[in-house]
């Protein structure tokens, strides 16, 4: 009982924190600079992370589907299998959760030591809006970077799956492209890669609440940073259900 | 209930966090140009206090006047206006970690002058060079010592050239040269600008220093009032130990 208070309680706290961040979203002053300052770190921070992993699926997919495929006598559907499954789901909600990780921590955990440190505080009271310079700008350079980030480990996937195949067989690459391409459409592709800003809202809401109210010191950021990553990634999760099912409404299977 | 003369006042006021009450009716009265001290012990509200002034906690209960506007019932965009006509100089400096020295007073002035770029950078060299510190401009505020990121803060925190400075705890955790150059600069903004300055401190040589009037706090109240040499030469158990 404790337990399910305690979560309703929070759910309606980030409600809350998501609600100032749209009353704020559209009042003076708009921080173009942090902006583009926090869209820089953000995919600088994790690009790398972001290919590696796409990297390591797209090679993982294509050697464990070969061997199922060839069961069947199917291998030559090998490419359209890794691109609709990459690019519609696992490379969305892949990217998703590794950035759960890696900037839900680093942005609860900034937050949450310029909270101790009283540096919110410091703009607080010189009139600076903190909650516009420190959280919108970031919410705001999640919603952008996760389609783009999304879209690079999508692309690196394919180029890895497509690498371990000529290993094994010396497919054409504009067969291979061509095969891939096939079986998506442009509404599939779309859809699916903007979804992630969904994502990279509820990441970068859930970070900033975080960090936000921290209070006591180093420890309870290092809480607040695992909090984070931890709310984060199940809301990312059931969110990708509840859009999946969406989008099966919206486009059909 | 008409606003008092005086250009910082808080009456009765009463705080406490979920049923821990910290503030159970602590007064404060600060003539214009002049120097209070806060003392007490650690734990007993004075931050909360201090807090109040600028809106960043509510009361419960009671009235906060700072120049004759009721700070705790300012719409938003009043209380912006009344906190730029205050400094506030945090316990541990509070420098945004992520900027340099001279992009932290740029920060401020950027946003609330109308300066041109030069007339902003030269406003900067000033006070840095004020705090003694002519050389820290290009530096992080990791680079620099307790007492240096004090000066810096103070810095920061007159930049804009406010008639009342709060400081919390300006000297604690320095040595006893520093305590003396942030003492000394803070006594200097009084007597060269006519600043109201509140100041917490559990310093006596900061204290004497800078203050002519003294409070002491303690569980929630104030426990004496006047002069330092008034309050060092109370019988009250609680403040002969703190006086030692
Ligand atoms: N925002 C807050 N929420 C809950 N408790 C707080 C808050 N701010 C301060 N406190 C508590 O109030 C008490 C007094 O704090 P403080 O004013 O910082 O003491 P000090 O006199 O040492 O400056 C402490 O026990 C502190 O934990
Ligand atoms: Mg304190």
């Amino acid at each position: 009982m404790r337990f399910i208070a305690y979560t309703l309680e929070q759910v309606g706290a980030i409600a809350a924190f998501a609600g100032t961040f749209f009353g704020q979203l559209f009042r003076r002053p708009f921080e173009g600079r942090e902006l583009i300052r926090q869209m820089d770190e953000t995919g600088s921070k994790s690009l790398l992370l972001v290919l590696i992993t796409g990297c390591s699926i797209g090679i993982v997919l294509s050697m464990q589907s070969r061997g199922t495929l060839a069961r069947f006598g199917a291998e030559a559907v090998l490419p359209n299998m890794l691109a609709l499954s990459v690019v519609k789901e696992i490379g969305p909600v892949i990217t998703s959760l590794v950035l759960a990780g890696r900037l839900g921590a680093g942005i609860a955990a900034e937050l949450g030591s310029m909270r101790v440190t009283e540096q919110i505080d410091a703009l607080e009271v010189a009139a600076l809006q903190p909650f516009k310079y420190l959280v919108v700008t970031r919410v705001l350079a999640c919603v952008v970077m996760f389609p783009l980030l999304t879209i690079a480990c999508d692309v690196v996937a394919l180029l890895g799956g497509y690498a371990e195949s000529l290993l094994s067989s010396d497919l054409d690459y504009r067969l291979f492209v061509d095969q891939a391409f096939s079986s998506l459409r442009l509404s599939d592709v779309l859809f699916s890669t903007a979804k992630t800003s969904v994502f990279g809202f509820l990441v970068s809401i859930v970070g900033c609440y975080s960090g936000y109210y921290v209070r006591g010191g180093t420890r309870e950021v290092g809480q607040a940073a695992m909090r984070a990553v931890v709310i984060g990634s199940l809301l990312v999760l059931v969110a990708d259900v509840l859009m999946v099912r969406l989008s099966l409404i919206l486009f059909g299977g | 209930m008409s606003a008092p003369e005086a250009e910082i006042v808080v009456k009765e006021l009463h705080k406490a966090f979920g049923d821990r009450k910290i503030l159970r009716g602590v007064s404060v009265h600060a003539e214009r140009g002049s120097t209070v001290a806060v003392m007490g012990g650690s734990g007993t509200g004075k931050s909360v206090l201090l807090k109040h002034l600028v809106g960043l906690i509510e009361p419960d209960a009671g009235e906060i006047w700072v120049q004759g506007k009721r700070v705790d019932q300012l719409n938003r965009s009043d209380l912006n206006e009344l906190r730029l006509r205050v400094g506030y100089l945090f316990q541990g400096g509070a420098l945004f970690d992520s900027m340099t020295v001279d992009e932290n007073l740029d920060f401020v002035l950027r946003r609330h002058s109308k300066l041109s770029r030069r007339e902003r950078i030269e406003q900067i060299h000033e006070a840095i060079a004020w705090v003694n510190l002519p050389h820290a401009a290009e530096q992080y505020p990791a680079e620099l010592s307790g007492g240096q990121k004090k000066r810096i803060a103070l810095a920061r925190a007159i930049i804009l050239r406010p008639d009342i400075l709060l400081c919390d705890e300006p000297t604690t955790g320095l040595d006893p040269a520093s305590v003396r150059t942030v003492s000394d600069l803070i006594m200097r903004l009084r007597a060269e600008r006519g600043i109201t300055t509140i100041a917490i401190t559990h310093d006596l040589l900061c204290a004497d220093i800078i203050a002519d009037h003294g409070i002491f706090l303690s569980r929630g109240r104030a426990l004496a009032e006047g002069t330092l040499n008034e309050l060092r030469s109370s019988d009250h158990p609680e403040l002969q130990a703190f006086f030692g």
